[in-house]
């Protein structure tokens, strides 16, 4: 049979996700992102029309399982699972059994004996998304766990950049702020530099991950140097609820060196883009003049975020390849 | 491999619907093209051209992208889910009728899936059917309303549309056996 040119090209693309769980952007290939990303170009359009639902995951039922307070992504969740239909089932600790003193793992298996599809796993230790992928048949969706990673989160920053700037290979992009406590960092770190972007992370010293340029970025603490012809700016919050310790003399002292003022912002490009994965600490990492300002795109990544979840929802819910034998 | 249709049959073919489309319809009033991706897209393109040849009117057309519609897409327990591409249609349906587009009617079921995701867009007037090859088996109660030809098969044979857009070639081509 002839092979046309364009199918050839199809077949080399990645053309599915051939995974049970998204665990972390630390295991996906670089197709397998552009993937991601593709498909969530067409869900966006889902959103634009009258009706904004579509049957794809009719029948299908997802758990989202918060462990931590969470209002963007939780909501980002349930309206993605929404569009495409499935049916919806939100735990929200304070009002659930594990005040009682429940497991994470019998919770889950609980939850399971009911027969979700997926689980939405918010958690906040390092590796609990990991842990339930073991013990459950659903998928797990990691919607954030410890200081591990926040695969969602990096791929709807992936999607907003790639959206206004048409690619990700070769940008400048600056994230600054708390760089030890962010699992945003770490999944942003693993995809950005997967698609080749040129990686720069600045904060204060103490806040820095001592082995962090090992995964291929810059480090700095002189934040001028970081933002210096930066084509996008990301800023992170400063989780003090994480901190332990004192890691800096004060939010003031914060915002006077490594804050985003429109002064600093001078030095980036022209049409540098400035975002933030929220919530934002207005006056500690950013002005409000920044955030509010022409250059921000942080309401963008939040539309985004729905658009890259319903993409998400759906690759998954055909499941791993070799559980097809079982 | 028999060539059914070259680059001048699908040519003529073509042109002769766009005429039936205008006697059909009265003119070009309230039309609009669908094309169903992925080859149903330039077809449309070259009808709407055709009647702005004819009739000298602009035919707004948009793609149409059914994956999520389709009737087989959770009943496999395990399985890659194909690949979603974008639907862009700029312009309101309501009120219009649709002439909807795509190169071969075989089974139905992507023509029903193609309805259900019209409606979600608004309410046309009307939607009409216009396929390439209609190549007979259909497991659902659906017609074209307009045929560039009919093409007697057997459920094992596979019929393949090849355009230049996407192809680099115009022919229309029917495979024996286990093809896709």
């Amino acid at each position: 049979m002839n092979t046309t040119s364009q199918e050839l090209d199809q077949k080399q693309a990645v053309t599915a996700l051939r995974r049970k769980d998204l665990l972390g952007i630390a295991e996906l290939s670089p197709g397998e992102i552009e993937l991601v990303l593709d498909t969530a170009e067409a869900m966006k359009e889902v959103g634009t029309r009258p009706i904004k639902k579509v049957p794809a995951l009719r029948g299908k039922t997802v758990v989202n399982l918060f462990y931590e307070p969470s209002t963007r992504t939780r909501t980002s969740f349930e309206i993605a699972e929404k569009r495409l239909s499935a049916d919806t089932l939100n735990i929200a600790i304070g009002t659930s059994s594990v005040v009682k003193g429940e497991t994470l793992a019998d919770t889950a298996l609980n939850l399971e004996a009911m027969s979700p599809d997926m689980i939405v796993l918010r958690h906040a230790s390092s590796g609990a998304c990991h842990f339930l992928s073991r013990v459950c048949r659903s998928a797990i969706i990691n919607a954030g766990d410890g200081m591990h990673e926040h695969p969602t989160q990096a791929l709807l920053d992936a999607f907003t950049i790639r959206e206004r700037k048409k690619r990700l290979a070769g940008l400048k992009i600056a994230i600054i702020g708390d760089l030890l406590h962010s699992r945003v960092l770490r999944s942003n770190i693993h995809l950005l530099t997967k698609l080749g972007a040129n990686v720069w992370v600045c904060g204060p010293p103490t806040l820095i991950p001592a082995d962090i340029r090992r995964f291929g970025v810059t480090a700095t603490s002189a934040v001028e140097e970081a933002v210096h012809d930066a084509d996008v700016i990301m800023l992170l919050r400063i989780q003090l609820e994480r901190m332990e310790g004192a890691y800096f003399p004060s939010l003031r002292e914060y915002f006077r060196v490594f804050g985003m003022t429109e002064a600093r912002l001078q030095l980036a490009r022209p049409d540098v883009m400035i975002m933030h994965p929220g919530p934002m600490n207005r006056g500690v990492e950013i002005a409000s003049e920044v955030a509010d300002g022409p250059y921000s795109v942080i309401l963008d990544q939040v539309a985004n975020g729905v658009a890259v979840r319903m993409a998400v929802l759906y690759l998954l819910a055909g499941g791993a390849e070799h559980e097809e034998a079982a | 491999m028999p060539v059914v249709m070259d680059a001048d049959r699908i040519g003529r073919t073509l042109t002769r619907i766009a005429h039936e489309i205008v006697e059909r319809n009265k003119g070009t009033d309230d039309l609009a093209f669908v094309g169903v991706r992925t080859r149903g897209v330039p077809i449309a393109r070259r009808l709407a051209r055709t009647l702005r040849e004819i009739t000298g009117h602009e035919i707004p057309t948009g793609s149409l992208d059914i994956t999520l519609y389709r009737d087989d897409l959770m009943r496999h327990a395990v399985g890659p889910q194909p690949v979603v591409r974008k639907t862009e249609i700029q312009f309101s349906i309501d009120n219009r009728k649709i002439l909807l587009v795509d190169d071969v009617l075989y089974t139905g079921r992507t023509t029903r899936a193609a309805l259900d995701a019209l409606i979600d867009y608004g309410r046309p007037k009307a939607i009409q059917l216009i396929v390439l090859v209609d190549r007979g088996h259909r497991e659902l109660p659906i017609k074209a309303d307009y045929v560039g030809k009919n093409l007697p098969t057997s459920p094992e044979e596979s019929v393949q549309v090849r355009l230049i857009e996407i192809d680099g070639e115009d022919e229309v081509v029917l495979e024996a056996g286990g093809g896709a």
